[in-house]
């Protein structure tokens, strides 16, 4: 359909009159330069910060496609993801284009009410090798379609504080070899200066229990269903935990809470493991007054792990006639290395995008980490993590394994006692 | 002049109560009997919610099965019952004589008074979960502040311990409804003729006396609604253990209440089937609990 013609029609000039020009001359004054309000609109669901990266995209997709407007729907994280879930139950107030965090990606990928990706007129299969490859993998459901389209990634990292390691006489490589090596350090760091190792000892199990996945591997059951949670995996993190709460290195915080953010503004966290978005994080509202003391690395014995990440994805029943659209529109935010760069400049949105990583300005120095060049790091892990089986129970499992190790850190219950029981609860519901 | 309206808006005699009570019978079957026939029928079904209502299988009584098996929905339901008795049993002791004191001692601060108690009722649920959030917070908060002051206590992790969130939290609500129930027993008090007490005075009566033979045996009426509200209420208590907890329970699932556990038994694990069984087995809780509520106040007739 050309713009031409959408667009409304011009006033009778046969019929002018004084009223009619006044009319006209008010319009003009109001709205400037406005010629006709778009005849379509894409409606975009999304989450805090995704929503603003879409919203600076405006310009650009309204350059190319007058004639249709981009409604943004912004709710706050776990409010818009409950949204998308009944929107996708009910086939109700489907949005065009729904941006998905990486867990519900997996979450909603085997119910098939997001299109396969991977057909006409999207046909995303011949991008393939421009993304990074753990990020498009996630995306593939047990029937191999690929339901989303990756745009922002969280490779994992370990942040420090260069001034603590070095009242204990540590550096970075230091705390590198082995998650023993890093517990030690963990020590000598509190004996040094007082400052807990990390804030909340969850932080520090979740990536343990990520740590020498093999591609494809689920996190707590494989892909017959079968609960992979008594294991050497989890017993090891478990035992690393405990160990880490007998030396007192954590400081019992909940992630996120007032009292987490205290002990980063007051020098009493060490270290913190997360993705590489936890820089824009601690700079923006956690600790903005640390800035220039802390320094990223890799993360102890060469684990990589992702930690999040955004994608976009098309409702199955969304309307048809828009899909083309909503899929030109996440094209331009996924493939297009501007707005991927934009979307890392604006928001540190790091990009899944492989060029928008070579793009020149990407490795710029780092304000808030003392001027380090912390983005290579990123980029390598980015390029060795790789995805994981998702389970629709996970988000259970998660749930489940943090109360057991609660159990054995406050509780003083065995580690055996505690991964049996919380094996035998996810049981339970592995095949449900 | 009168003016007669067109035929199609006459509205015959016969008609005149149905469409004046639809407004009540819409809403009420939209958002009342609909919301319950669907989750009755999505209690017996499989269904994976991203995946739209075509999706769903007849599984028969597997959810209701499973849910008995579920160490999680016992787990939620002692830490309900738990809460109900240890918000509302204090509710209802404080509320009575609270009630009692303020009909005998306050005449013109009456109004205000009362409106200072039921305060915190009419106060919205988010701003009381993070007000206390903030006043509970372990290192910051003003309750421990305050116990430190006191009595040299040592901070207390009041909301990321097991054993010290459930408190809290029945703490929460007995602060929130002790107003609401002191309401309740000052209006069932000004229903009691005054002669009553002006008789037993006469009689030598104390104010305990009164208080236990004339104004309690009055009120009972009054009593058996407050408690009943409280065990229907107190066993669908969702909002503050929600909100202090993220939605995830608190600390070993200690906070985690079975409308909690419902809630994210269905959105946060896609399990919509399970989350409807354990839906229809709290409801048969409390029905048999309000049903017991009403055996205990039923008046027990005397030896002929």
């Amino acid at each position: 359909m050309s713009a031409s013609s959408t667009l409304p029609r011009g006033p009778r000039t046969s019929a002018t009159t004084r009223r009619t020009v006044l009319a006209a001359g008010l319009a003009a004054a109001v709205a400037p330069g406005v010629r006709a309000a778009p005849a379509r609109t894409l409606t975009v669901a999304a989450f805090p910060l995704v929503d603003q990266i879409v919203k600076d995209a405006i310009p650009q997709w309204s350059q190319r496609h007058p004639d249709v407007a981009i409604n943004v729907v912004m709710r706050q994280y776990d409010d818009h993801h409950t949204a998308m879930t009944t929107a996708l139950s009910t086939a109700v107030y489907l949005p065009d284009v729904m941006a998905l965090e990486a867990s519900y990606v997996g979450k909603f990928s085997d119910g098939g009410g997001l299109s396969d990706l991977r057909q006409p007129p999207y046909d995303i299969g011949r991008n393939r090798s421009r993304f990074v490859a753990y990020a498009y993998d996630q995306a593939i459901n047990r029937k191999g379609q690929v339901v989303a389209a990756p745009t922002d990634i969280g490779p994992g990292t370990m942040l420090y504080r260069q001034d603590l390691l070095e009242r204990a006489g540590l550096v970075s490589s230091d705390l590198q070899p082995s998650w023993d090596a890093y517990i030690d350090a963990g020590i000598r760091i509190k004996k040094a200066t007082g400052a807990n190792l990390i804030g909340n000892v969850r932080t520090f199990k979740d990536l343990m229990i990520r740590s020498g996945l093999k591609k494809g591997q689920g996190l707590y059951f494989d892909s017959d269903s079968n609960v992979l949670v008594d294991t050497p995996r989890f017993h090891r993190a478990f035992e690393l935990s405990l160990r880490m709460r007998r030396n007192h290195l954590e400081g019992h915080l909940e992630t996120w809470s007032n009292e987490w953010a205290e002990a980063f503004r007051r020098n009493m966290t060490a270290t913190e493991l997360g993705g590489s978005w936890m820089v824009g994080q601690l700079a923006n509202w956690v600790a903005p007054g640390t800035k220039g003391l802390w320094r990223a690395a890799q993360l102890p014995e060469a684990t990589w792990v992702s930690y999040g990440g955004t994608y976009y994805a098309i409702p199955r029943d969304s309307d048809p006639a828009r899909k083309a659209l909503a899929w030109e529109l996440i094209e331009m935010m996924t493939l297009d290395p501007s707005r991927q760069f934009a979307a890392l400049q604006t928001q540190d949105a790091f990009p899944a995008l492989l060029e928008a990583q070579d793009a020149p300005g990407f490795d710029e120095p780092l304000e808030f980490l003392g001027g380090q060049r912390a983005r290579e790091l990123w980029r390598e892990a980015a390029r060795r993590i790789t995805a994981t089986a998702i389970h629709k129970q996970d988000k259970f499992a998660e749930d489940a394994v943090n109360d057991a190790l609660d159990s054995v850190l406050d509780n003083g219950v065995g580690i055996r006692q505690a991964l049996t029981d919380v094996a035998r609860l996810l049981e339970l519901r592995a095949r449900r | 002049m009168s003016m007669r309206r067109p035929s199609f808006l006459r509205l015959s005699p016969k008609w005149a109560p149905y469409v004046f009570i639809s407004p009540f019978l819409i809403l009420f079957g939209v958002f009342g009997v609909f919301p319950l026939g669907f989750s009755l029928y999505l209690a017996f079904q499989s269904w994976e919610p991203t995946g739209g209502l075509k999706a769903m299988e007849f599984v028969g009584l597997a959810n209701f099965a499973f849910a008995l098996k579920d160490p999680w929905f016992w787990t939620a339901l002692k830490n309900t019952l738990w809460l109900a008795i240890a918000s509302g049993v204090p509710q209802h002791l404080v509320a009575l004589p609270l009630a009692a004191f303020i009909h005998t001692s306050f005449k013109r601060l009456r109004d205000g008074v009362i409106a200072v108690y039921f305060l915190p009722y009419i106060t919205s649920t988010v701003a009381i979960a993070i007000m206390f959030n903030a006043l509970f917070s372990q290192d910051y908060g003003m309750i421990n502040a305050a116990l430190a002051q006191a009595f040299g206590m040592s901070h207390i992790d009041w909301l990321h311990d097991p054993g010290r969130i459930k408190p809290a939290i029945a703490f929460i609500v007995f602060w929130r409804y002790v107003g609401f129930n002191t309401v309740l027993y000052l209006a069932a008090m000004q229903t009691i003729p005054g002669e009553l007490y002006e008789a037993a005075t006469l009689d030598g009566a104390g104010r305990w006396r009164q208080f236990f033979h004339i104004t309690l045996p009055g009120i009972k009426p009054m009593i058996f609604f407050g408690v009943t509200l409280s065990v229907i209420g107190g066993l669908q208590l969702f909002e503050e253990p929600f909100i202090l907890t993220g939605g995830k329970g608190g600390p070993q699932q200690a906070a985690m209440t079975s409308a909690t556990y419902l809630f994210r038994e269905a959105f946060a694990f896609n399990d919509f089937g399970g989350a409807s069984a354990m839906s229809w087995l709290l409801f048969v809780v409390v029905a048999l609990l309000t049903w017991a509520t009403n055996v205990a106040f039923r008046t027990r007739k005397g030896p002929q």
